[in-house]
């Protein structure tokens, strides 16, 4: 360690530390660097005093404007209310019918609803209501339920078999598992389901027994015909629509272990006028009845 | 292979600084042609900067009635009978090129036509000289008063006051003008006046404010020498032909006294007719001296080429040693030919049938733009649904657009599945087949549509499908092509 000297060439002193002959040069900091780390160590006391800084024990120091970014959000959800007040207060007040006839509120319903849709709906009916195997599409004109805009309402509502006393009741029996019918009659009847929607069936089934066991199981539910039942959920086995399948596999599958998907009941989640706007949403997705 | 570079000592270049201080600049004030050229261009692109927003222009109810309008908020252009929509922005590319290419079309006629009489830097520091000179006297003077180091007195204290105060007032009003292309202009004078106008329009009037006070008040001719593209981009531009400001050495070196001409000329021997008088250099708004060839400060104002006439008239030569003139010209002379102009040769030809052809396209298009459009959009997911009968339906996001000032009605029909039945959601049309929606005047209008078809008469994957709207009342159509996607 040499001593503190005199620097010839910057006029400056040295701090005194040396390595291997190069001089250390004592160069005070900039000034403006000086003032503007001052100002921030002033400005951050300001801070404190001003807003919420210094966690305590159970609490925090609230600072003295009293600043929740809580609060804050709340204040704009507000505004956010407040900007669409009248516009959803008209949907709330707006008959179902009435909403798609007025241009106006089809627009809004059908934005509200997308944007519910995609937040509540799409991951089990896919973002577009395309639906996927158990998760009926939303797009078509084959509904479990109904589809005109109150039955639509109904099932968002109280959703199927979930639980609510007023939800919508029913489910294909597990025929085989429950053991009243047997392995072969369950191929059978399966073969004289894929016959009702015109669908091949394999050869030298008998269409007879078939018959019989469709009449004496199936129709109480599916109707006489097959045409299904929205009371109970039933779907029609006459159409081109299969929810799980049509092949004889899936068929038989359904018919040994039932079936009973769940919607879930979306009263007292959702308010009533975003049911309303997803219940327009869905049926003008092209499939309302 | 081992040579040893030898370094000329003359070119080692000087290692100075590569800044240069401003060296101020004191324009005398100048009479005649170019002067007056001058005076005329500036009132002439002040006034329609100042005025035009006040034009009225009458487009019938609920339309603004102002000739020329930037409505951003409702994302409309008015220019006149024009009225442009967003996705109408290349007329102004259109626009962009004829400008380009009337700039290329000067340069090659008139050298820098734009930067010595219509450019706005040119035409606010000229004003801006102008005040300067009736406050504080012409060169000498403010070169005087500049110079002087005596403690301000108050009268010299007045004059830069009132200099400045001018500056800053013209300076507003320029932003003042700005802003009022963008809303009513009578309606937000009377807000700005009364302090009632939004806030963003005090911002970009202090924006603008400050940026002519900067730009025409202090950095002046430094803009066109340091900032501004052009003078290097038409360096490349023009060419021998181009008649540019150009002091005629020919004739007026060298340079020597009347006196001393005369008698040289009386023995016979050649003598200039530039009589060193430095009139050209302080006439000169961006302090060059013409003499030393063409440069790139020199904007080619002309008023060197008044203040050199006047100096002529006055000892009795011929005018005209500085003016519009080439380098070819100067030889021609010099060899005793006579000069030639050629204004009209390939380049000027071409130019100019390329801004009639520029033009002639946007006017074509501007009168056959349709005033009635359709936009389709295909449903992504699901692309397509299988119906309980078997039929395919596909739905469609589709966008009308009516540019006309009033509602009409139009009937929409589909051309491509073997059939297809339309369907508009929301619409209990009184004709199903071809439903009839209501466009709203100058907007446009969301339709979800579904068209539906039967599977086994449409086993294509994917079928062209024309979708057509049909004005009822005036016949006009539009359509647009999207396709039938079965599953």
């Amino acid at each position: 360690m040499a001593e503190s000297e005199l620097d010839e060439v910057s006029g400056k002193t040295t701090t005194g530390h040396q390595w291997d002959g190069i001089k250390e040069l004592n160069t005070p900091l900039p000034r403006w660097w000086l003032i503007t780390f001052y100002a921030s160590i002033l400005w951050a006391i300001g801070y404190w005093v001003v807003y919420p800084a210094w966690p305590l024990l159970w609490s925090y120091t609230r600072g003295a404007l009293n600043y929740s970014t809580r609060a804050a959000v709340g204040v704009e959800l507000a505004i956010l209310e407040k900007i669409r007040g009248d516009k959803m207060i008209a949907l709330g007040a707006a008959s179902l019918a009435d909403i798609e006839k007025d241009p106006a509120l089809l627009t809004l319903a059908r934005a509200r609803g997308k944007a519910a849709f995609g937040d509540n709906c799409a991951p089990c009916h896919g973002s577009g209501g395309a639906g996927a195997k158990g998760y009926p599409n939303l797009n078509d004109d084959d509904w479990l339920w109904g589809g005109s805009l109150d039955q639509i309402v109904q099932t968002i509502q109280f959703g199927a078999r979930s639980g609510h006393t007023k939800t919508h009741e029913g489910a294909m029996l597990a025929f085989g598992k429950e053991g009243i019918l047997k392995r072969d009659e369950i191929g059978t009847v399966a073969n004289y389901v894929r016959s009702l929607s015109g669908l091949p069936t394999r050869q030298g089934y008998d269409v007879a027994a078939g018959a019989k066991i469709f009449a004496e199981n199936c129709t109480s539910c599916h109707g006489e015909a097959g045409k299904g039942n929205q009371e109970l959920g039933a779907p029609n086995l006459t159409d081109k629509i299969w929810l799980y399948g049509s092949d004889e596999a899936t068929l038989s599958e359904t018919i040994t272990n039932g079936r009973a998907g769940v919607m879930p009941a979306w009263v007292g989640r959702l308010d009533p006028s975003t049911i309303k706007a997803l219940a327009v949403y869905v049926h003008t997705l092209g499939g309302g009845k | 292979m081992n040579k040893i570079i030898q370094t000329d000592p003359d070119q080692v270049e000087d290692v100075g600084p590569l800044y240069a201080a401003r060296k101020n600049v004191y324009p005398q004030s100048v009479f005649g042609t170019f002067r007056r050229i001058k005076w005329g261009l500036m009132a002439f692109c002040l006034g329609v900067y100042y005025l035009l927003p006040f034009v009225r222009w009458n487009r019938g109810l609920g339309a603004p009635d102002q000739a020329v309008l930037i409505d951003l908020p409702n994302s409309r252009f008015y220019f006149f009978f024009i009225e442009l929509w967003p996705q109408e922005v290349y007329y102004f590319t259109g626009l962009l090129i004829i400008a380009a290419l009337t700039l290329f079309l000067m340069n090659s006629v008139g050298g820098r036509i734009w930067c010595g009489y219509l450019c706005p830097q040119t035409v606010w520091t000229d004003l801006f000289y102008a005040v300067e000179r009736l406050i504080e006297g012409d060169r000498r003077e403010r070169m005087r008063k500049a110079a002087s180091a005596d403690p301000l007195k108050l009268g010299r204290v007045f004059e830069i006051v009132l200099k400045h105060s001018i500056w800053l007032l013209i300076a507003w009003w320029t932003g003042g003008a700005w802003v009022l292309y963008f809303t009513d202009a009578p309606t937000l004078v009377k807000k700005l006046v009364t302090f009632q106008a939004p806030a963003i329009a005090y911002i970009w009037i202090a924006i603008l404010t400050a940026t002519t006070y900067l730009l025409a008040g202090f950095m002046r001719e430094q803009v066109c020498v340091y900032m501004c593209p052009w003078p290097r981009i038409q360096a490349a531009l023009t060419d021998e032909w181009a008649l540019n400001v150009t002091y005629r050495y020919d004739r007026g070196e060298k340079r020597m006294s009347v006196k001393k001409a005369n008698e040289l000329r009386a023995l016979g021997l050649p003598a200039g007719d530039c009589v060193d008088c430095y009139q050209c250099v302080a006439a000169c708004p961006t302090g060059i001296d013409i003499r030393n060839g063409p440069q790139i400060d020199c904007i080619q104002c002309g008023l060197c080429i008044d203040a050199c006439d006047n100096v002529m008239k006055k000892i009795g030569g011929p005018t005209r040693l500085i003016g519009y003139d080439n380098d070819i010209n100067i030889q021609r002379r010099m060899a005793g030919e006579p000069p030639i102009y050629r204004i009209v040769r390939p380049r000027t030809i071409i130019y100019t049938a390329l801004i009639a052809l520029v033009g002639g396209i946007m006017l074509y298009a501007l009168l056959t733009r349709s005033l009635l459009d359709i936009n389709v959009l295909h449903d992504r997911n699901p692309v397509a649904v299988k119906l309980s009968d078997g039929s395919i339906r596909n739905a469609y996001t589709v966008r009308l657009l009516n540019k006309r000032g009033f509602d009409r009605v139009v009937t929409i029909d589909v051309d491509g599945p073997q059939d297809a039945v339309l369907h508009v959601v929301g619409d209990d049309s009184i004709t199903p087949d071809r439903p009839m929606v209501v466009l709203g005047r100058d907007g446009t209008t969301e339709l979800r549509v579904l068209v539906t078809a039967p599977s086994e008469k449409n086993t294509e994957k994917s079928i062209p499908t024309k979708f057509r709207i049909t004005d009822i009342g005036l016949g006009e159509v539009a359509s647009a092509i999207d396709n039938f996607v079965s599953p």
